[in-house]
């Protein structure tokens, strides 16, 4: 860069130190503000997930001298069905929850885009599943799911889709669908207030403009809406899908020790094993992370790919 | 927004009149609104209804929870569960617990949250950009993985299991990126000028920061507290982990221990639920506005 640069200016440009750069920019202030964010970050982030890569390859770290065993924890973990079963619940719960509340969002903020009478009670109303802690959100539709106190094992039993005395979260199907239809309920409307949001950016001269052509709501809606809409989306996307790959709360309640997805099945290991099933446990996060990289480094591609097209 | 000539144009979708709004946004009364109606009551509806099962399986008497069918409409009206909810050991101990490590961490996020998005908005130093990415990427950990290290940590050689501490420090990572992120967008949207305007007519240092600053940013940091505080709350994996009873148990952890393995007390349970969610429910209803825009705060704006 600094020959291009002295190819357009031929005259005297030297290109400034380091400390004249960080003091034209505001000097050592803001280094000093940040300091403490970033300090916290790297302790108590950074930290423990190296420190977790550190303890999936020894056999157990609650000992005073813990022996170092490689990859054994994760050959462990990999050959348990029980944990392969819940690489498949979690994807399939994935995909399944963040294709739905998009869609579901995507209506919902259609839908109260439009001004009327009560708009603010509605956005409340919705919000407010949303700001339940999940497990007390899991709770509450256990009151659903049981076989005591259940209105939808009722309404089940009826129609037929369940045998008497069996509700929906008796079978691994059963609770991934629970989980999924809590998940939906209570996601959703995040969604869709993101969705607005974006909505609410795209200019109606865009609108008026198309209409003055002729189009129709539907063309409209496919070459306006959807790609004006395609950032935010992107984006929620990302951390609706990263959520989703990390759920624990739903399955911890619903599933419990039968139907575990990957994060409650390491949940499980660590703290409900024996001493001995610690690291394996440990091992079992540091693959939900492995994920969690795969799934990031797939949206930035899709990131970079529409921004290139643009 | 613009307001055009709306005589001429042909809309295909309705042959009704359209108004146009002061907003400029349109009000079609026909099917169309008549069916935007009625979904939106659904919605509304769908969104409700578990809080409103949740709260008449709690004022239910015993007999009547165990009837089958389940009844809609409840035909009695029986307190019993709150009663034995208030009384039961921990209960109230983990209310308590999650009032003081939801307090704490909200403040501390808010000290250290001020600082760096002050820095980060107003100023553009060399590294910016990183120091953004790397707050933004904390929020896509998956907190699992802490899970096990800090266990170590803290029944090893830092000894705070099981305490206040032990829940303030991993709750702070939950919410250092959201409040970050909330308040620099917040500050961005800050008139540059007014602080510097005050400065040249000669005012104090403190003076400005008191009459002038504070009343500019005190709705926004007011908004990051509410959502720093519900996103403490409502952790429940760290709570479940590093600690062991309710000397610090967080009340979402607090509230599974109605699940006993053999007999689930669902009446209790409801009751256990309605009182944690009510708090949150008015604090949405109030402030609902704050909340949306700090949730859909930077993801359009970038």
């Amino acid at each position: 860069m600094t020959a291009q640069v002295a190819e357009s200016l031929p005259q005297e440009v030297t290109k400034p130190s380091l400390r004249e750069r960080i003091r034209m920019h505001g000097g050592y202030l803001p280094y000093l503000l940040v300091l403490p964010t970033m300090l916290l970050i790297l302790v108590i982030a950074i930290y423990p997930m190296l420190d977790s890569l550190r303890i999936s390859l020894l056999n157990n770290p609650l000992l005073s001298q813990p022996s170092f065993v490689g990859l054994r924890n994760y050959t462990r973990v990999l050959s348990d069905p029980v944990f392969i079963t819940a690489i498949g619940t979690t994807i399939f719960f994935m995909l399944i929850s963040v294709v739905l509340e998009t869609m579901l969002g995507l209506g919902i903020a259609l839908l109260i885009n439009k001004t009327f009478p009560g708009r603010g009670l509605v956005r409340a109303a919705i919000l407010v599943p949303w700001a339940f802690p999940t497990v007390v959100s899991a709770q509450m539709w256990l009151l659903m799911y049981n076989d005591q106190t259940g209105i939808i094992t009722y309404i089940l039993q009826s129609m037929h889709l369940l045998s008497a005395g069996d509700t929906l979260i008796g079978s691994r199907i059963g609770v991934i669908i629970a989980s999924i239809i809590t998940d939906t309920w209570k996601t959703t409307p995040f969604m869709a207030l993101l969705i607005l949001a974006g909505l609410q950016v795209i200019p109606t001269e865009l609108y008026e403009a198309a209409s003055v052509d002729g189009t129709s709501r539907w063309q409209r809606f496919i070459r306006i809406t959807l790609p004006m809409l395609k950032g935010p989306l992107l984006i929620a996307l990302l951390f609706r899908s990263l959520d989703a790959i990390r759920v624990f709360d739903l399955f911890y309640v619903f599933g419990q020790r039968s139907v575990p997805s990957i994060a409650s099945y390491a949940n499980f290991k660590m703290f409900a094993g024996t001493a001995e099933d610690f690291a394996p446990g440990v091992a079992a996060t540091v693959i939900v992370f492995l994920f969690g990289i795969v799934i990031s480094l797939v949206f930035l591609f899709l990131m970079r790919e529409s921004t290139s097209r643009n | 927004m613009a307001i055009g000539a709306h005589s001429s144009l042909k809309v295909r979708d309705t042959d009704h009149a359209r108004r146009r709004s002061r907003s400029g946004e349109e009000h079609t009364w026909s099917w169309g609104t008549f069916g935007r109606y009625i979904a939106v009551a659904l919605v509304v509806v769908v969104a409700l209804a578990p809080l409103y099962w949740t709260f008449i399986t709690s004022v239910k008497s015993g007999v009547e929870l165990n009837a089958s069918p389940p009844t809609l409409f409840p035909t009695s009206f029986d307190l019993s569960n709150y009663v034995l909810v208030f009384s039961s050991s921990f209960f109230l101990p983990t209310l308590r617990n999650s009032a003081i490590i939801s307090a704490v961490t909200t403040v501390l996020a808010l000290l250290f949250g001020v600082l760096s998005a002050y820095a980060i908005a107003r100023i553009d130093f060399l590294g910016k950009s990183a120091v953004l990415s790397s707050v933004l990427a904390v929020n896509m950990f998956p907190f699992i993985a802490m899970v096990g290290p800090l266990f170590v940590l803290f029944t090893g050689p830092f000894y705070i299991y099981n305490t206040y501490l032990a829940l303030i420090i991993p709750d702070l990572v939950l919410t250092l990126p959201l409040t970050i992120w909330f308040l620099t967008s917040f500050f961005r949207d800050l008139p540059a000028d007014l602080e510097e305007s005050a400065r040249v007519d000669g005012a104090s240092r403190l003076y400005t920061l008191w009459k002038i600053i504070v009343p500019l940013t005190a709705p926004g940091v007011f908004a990051a507290a509410i959502l720093s505080f519900i996103a403490v709350w409502n952790d429940f994996l760290f709570g479940l982990t590093l600690t062991s009873d309710e000397q610090a148990q967080p009340v979402t952890v607090g509230i599974t221990r109605f699940n006993s393995e053999h007999v689930v007390a669902y009446g209790q349970l409801a009751a256990a639920a309605i009182v944690v969610t009510i708090p949150l429910v008015i604090l949405v209803l109030l402030f609902q506005r704050r909340i949306v825009s700090g949730l859909t705060a930077g993801a359009v704006k970038g």
